[in-house]
Order: C-alpha cells, then sequence, then structure tokens
C-alpha cells in the first residue's frame, strides 16, 4: 500500500513539475537566441545612448551557454566559494534556529516578557542589513563571526514570529485536558505545545533559509576574501559577468535545495498532517 | 484486565480513612459575565459512589465538571475532593476530566494517548504501554494500538480518550458525556463494561450525560438539573445499579418507573 501510493505520488509529483520545467526551458531558450544575436546588448547600449554594435558587447549580457561554460571552467574556484558560503548560511541558520526557538518559547511562557521583548524582535527587522553589515565587519573583523551575525539577524525573523504563532495558537481544549491529566507547565509544553507548533515552526525556517542566502551575498560584500558574494562583487568589477550570473546560479541552487531539504524533513516528522503543497 | 486483576501499581490514589463525602459541592455559583450558568450547587458523593447529572443542554453540566475538575474557579462557593485544601491543585491531583472532545494527540499511536496520563506521572514508557494496553481487547480496541488517532473512527477515538481517563491513576473520574458518540450497541455494551469496571475498584465517578437510561444504569444516585441556570432539581436514588446483566435492568418495572420520574423532572413537571 505505501509504495504503491508512493510510486503514484512521485508520478504526479513529475506531472506537476512538467509546466515549470518547460517554461524555464522556454525563457533559457529565448534568452539564449536574445543573447547570441546581440539583441539584448543593442538595447542596453542604445538605452544608455552608446549606439549599437552587437559584437563588441558580448560581456554585457552573457548567453546562457556562456554562462554554462564558465560554471564547468571554474568550477574549482566556484567548488571553494560554494563551501564558504554554504558554510556560513548553515551556520547562520541554525544559530537563528536556536536562538529563535528559544526566544519563542520564553515570549510564549512569560506575558511580561512577550510584551517587552516583541516589538524589539519587530524593529530589529527594520535595520538595513546593508547598512549594518559594514559596521559589524568594522567591530568583528573579516572572520566568519560578523557573516553569522547578518544572516542569523535574517533569520531569525520569520523562526521566532511562526513558531511563536504556532505555539500560541494550541487549542485551549487541549492545554485543559493536559492539565487535568497532571501534566506540569513543562510537561504541557514539551508533550503537546512544541509537538503542535512544528509545522508552523517549519514553514518559519523554510521562510528564513531561502533569505539566509541573500544575508550571506550582503555579509560578504560587507568584507569577505571568498565566498559566492564575493566572487560576484569581484568578477562584475572584472566585467566577467558570466562568472557573475554563474554564482547566482550556484547561491539560487544551494537556497532552493536547503528549501527542499527542509520541506522533506517535514514530511518525514511532521507525519499527522497532510501537506498538499510540500 | 484492570477490572478483575488490579495489580497493586495500577490501584488508583488510597482513600483517606473516616467518613466524610469524596465528592463534596457547596453552594456552587458561577456565571459568564451577566449570563448566570450555575446557581447554588450543592452536591455530594461518596467514595466509591457514582452520580449521574442530567440536564438539559447549556444547564452548565460541563462548566460544573470543570469546576470541580480544578481547571475552572468558581465565583462562588466550595468544593472539596478527599479533604482536599480548597485551592485548584487540589482538585487537579486528585481527579481526572474527560472531556467531550477526545483530543487525542494526533502525533502519539492509540496506545501512548491512553497511556499519556501514565507517563506524565512519571511511569516508564514501557510500564506506561503495559498498564494501558491491557483493556485495549475488552474495549474493542484490539489491533489498534499503533494506528494513529486520524486513522480512528469517531467511536473508537473516544474510547481511547475514555480508557486514557480510566488508567490515569486518579480516583476521581469526572466524565462529560463518555460515550455521545458511540452508537447505540456499542454504546450499551461499552456501558455494561464501565459497570464492571465500576463494580471491581473503588473510582469516584461523576457522570455528566443527557441520557437518563445511561445516568440511571450506572449511577447510585441522579441529580437532575435545571435549564440555565443550572440548579438541583431532584435528586433520584437508584436501588440497584450496574446490574451483570443491562438488558434486563434497564427494562425492569422499577427502572422504568424511575426513568418516567426523570423524563417528567427534566421537563419541567413536579415529580
Amino acid at each position: 500500500m505505501r509504495p504503491g501510493r508512493r510510486r503514484s505520488g512521485a508520478r504526479s509529483g513529475l506531472r506537476r513539475a512538467l509546466a515549470p520545467a518547460a517554461l524555464l526551458v522556454g525563457l533559457v531558450a529565448i534568452w539564449e537566441l536574445a543573447a547570441q544575436q546581440g539583441v539584448l546588448a543593442d538595447l542596453l547600449l542604445t538605452d544608455q545612448g552608446a549606439g549599437g554594435d552587437g559584437d563588441s558587447a558580448d560581456f554585457l549580457v552573457p548567453a546562457p551557454s556562456d554562462i554554462a561554460g564558465k560554471l564547468w571552467a571554474e568550477r574549482g574556484l566556484l567548488a571553494g566559494d560554494t563551501w564558504v558560503t554554504l558554510t556560513e548560511v548553515l551556520l547562520g541558520f541554525v544559530l537563528a534556529l536556536a536562538a529563535g526557538l528559544a526566544l519563542a518559547v520564553v515570549i510564549h511562557l512569560s506575558e511580561t516578557t512577550r510584551r517587552a521583548v516583541y516589538p524589539l524582535v519587530v524593529a530589529s527587522q527594520t535595520i538595513p542589513i546593508v547598512v549594518i553589515a559594514p559596521i559589524l565587519v568594522v567591530w568583528f573583523g573579516f572572520g566568519i563571526f560578523p557573516k553569522l551575525l547578518i544572516i542569523s539577524l535574517i533569520c531569525f525573523f520569520p523562526i521566532t514570529v511562526n513558531s511563536y504563532d504556532g505555539l500560541r495558537s494550541v487549542d485551549p481544549d487541549l492545554i485543559k485536558m493536559m492539565r487535568t491529566l497532571g501534566a506540569n507547565r513543562l510537561q504541557t509544553l514539551r508533550r503537546a505545545e512544541l509537538p503542535w507548533a512544528l509545522p508552523f515552526v517549519f514553514s518559519g525556517a523554510k521562510i528564513a533559509v531561502a533569505v539566509a542566502v541573500i544575508g550571506a551575498v550582503f555579509a560578504e560584500w560587507a568584507g569577505a576574501d571568498s565566498g559566492l558574494g564575493h566572487l560576484i562583487l569581484v568578477s562584475s568589477g572584472e566585467l566577467s559577468t558570466a562568472l557573475s550570473f554563474a554564482a547566482i546560479l550556484v547561491l539560487a541552487a544551494i537556497a532552493i535545495c536547503l528549501f527542499a531539504l527542509l520541506a522533506l524533513l517535514e514530511r518525514r516528522i511532521v507525519t499527522w498532517k497532510e501537506n498538499p503543497a510540500g | 484486565m484492570l477490572a478483575t486483576t488490579g495489580a497493586p501499581d495500577s490501584e488508583p490514589q488510597e482513600i483517606p480513612g473516616g467518613p466524610g463525602p469524596a465528592v463534596s459541592v457547596r453552594a456552587v455559583g458561577h456565571s459568564f459575565g451577566e449570563l448566570v450558568a450555575l446557581e447554588r450547587i450543592d452536591l455530594e458523593l461518596p467514595a466509591g459512589g457514582v452520580l449521574g447529572i442530567v440536564g438539559p443542554s447549556g444547564c452548565g453540566k460541563s462548566t460544573l465538571l470543570e469546576i470541580v475538575s480544578g481547571l475552572t474557579e468558581p465565583d462562588s462557593g466550595e468544593i472539596s475532593i478527599l479533604g482536599a485544601a480548597p485551592g485548584p491543585d487540589g482538585r487537579l491531583a486528585r481527579s481526572v476530566l474527560m472531556p467531550q472532545r477526545d483530543l487525542l494527540l494526533p502525533w502519539l499511536s492509540a496506545l501512548d494517548n491512553a497511556a499519556l496520563g501514565l507517563s506524565l506521572g512519571g511511569a516508564s514508557r514501557q510500564d506506561a504501554r503495559e498498564r494501558a494496553g491491557g483493556d485495549f481487547e475488552r474495549l474493542g480496541l484490539g489491533g489498534f494500538e499503533q494506528a494513529r488517532p486520524q486513522e480512528l473512527s469517531g467511536g473508537m477515538r473516544q474510547r481511547v480518550a475514555f480508557l486514557r481517563t480510566l488508567v490515569s491513576g486518579k480516583q476521581v473520574l469526572l466524565l462529560d458525556e463518555p460515550f455521545a458518540s458511540l452508537d447505540a450497541i456499542t454504546r450499551a455494551e461499552t456501558q455494561a463494561w464501565l459497570a464492571g469496571v465500576l463494580a471491581a475498584d473503588s473510582h469516584t465517578v461523576l457522570l455528566v450525560t443527557h441520557d437518563v437510561e445511561e445516568a440511571l444504569y450506572l449511577s447510585d444516585r441522579v441529580a437532575v438539573l435545571t435549564p440555565r441556570p443550572g440548579r438541583v432539581a431532584a435528586t433520584i436514588e437508584v436501588p440497584s445499579p450496574r446490574a451483570p446483566d443491562r438488558a434486563a435492568a434497564v427494562t425492569s418495572t422499577g427502572f422504568v418507573e424511575l426513568r418516567e420520574r426523570a423524563l417528567r423532572l427534566l421537563a419541567g413537571e413536579a415529580a
């Protein structure tokens, strides 16, 4: 029964993936064609009033084939930088997850703390990361620490807010049931409220992991000697647009993979809920 | 199994010696804003006794049970369970409420749901499962130990919830419409089974139901409440409750007479 269901699930999953894949292939094909004909570069140059002389402006808009070529030719460089950025993203995310969950539990348990801290949590999101990143680099140097801080600062918010909403949404009758069965506050939290909030935590974590990659790029732009964000900065400075695009592609792949990993983990752990959205 | 063997460690709490009621409710009144839900309720229940409470919908039966359980404090009046000091903590420790909704935890198996009270009380997982699992067969839940609640029918879920209440280790059981979602046949069987359980051990039970027959079959005494605000209109003594042959008991002349009296009281006629 299980394998059958899974197989049919996989088949319908493939069918579902068909439309976005076709769209993607179509867009890439148009881009390739336009780039090879120099249409895009001409348009850009005309806009800037520099006159259209197609062939000399290849670097402006690299064709997907150029990007793929760079991806392969610079695979050693890209792998090294990917590792650096991936480490930052993962550590920063885990840090935010631990801190966000802990804070969500604390403000859930203590009304006073919630009133004191919650506005600050919201306010922390209004800090422009682009502005604060260089300051953190000045304070903490070029190492990994300021990068983890910046990534955590970005990830922290969706995790905390979602987890807290999850803890808050527990059926009040369920809490009563736990109390009458003899559960103390901590047991109620551990046995009923946290499992209940788990799908919410996953929602927050999925949002966080997607923005974590953006945080990593900001952090590396503020001051770094390696990483994909650093690579984008350097390559665009050298007008090596194809390499920039290749780095962006890898960044997107990191975000998609981490997101998919979390979705998979959620389906494995939260078995009591149907996840039609996956 | 629990009804017949009763290993020492699965016994409910000790009943303190000496006379005095196990549960006493004195002049309890409660309102929700302007709405007076309960008005001066007086009830008394000896240890090991079963008191049925019947009344029309909205007469505050469920509120009364929540108050007795210690989950809610009444606006006025006093409740004492097994001589506990006033205040909700003593009542919470000595009683367990079975709410109308089953409220099973969807991430636990049926067996772990039934064992929840035991494991909260500090029993090891293995021990809790063994003690809760003993009655699965008897309640028609055999083979469903590992099923998740969402895979069970409404009636089965309610029986798991009932088992969770029964094996929680508390002396006083507060049952709020425990068999409401069972079909008539299963309901009669479960009542007969509960009658056996209650005859064999020393649980003290407050049973809220809208089913007069259920109340009269299972209880030593039945309190009939008036519509909002709830007051005790009359108390009916049941001469020989929980007879093994349920079908014979509920069709006997005496039972039918009691039933008529209760129904007339519920309809607001003087009896």
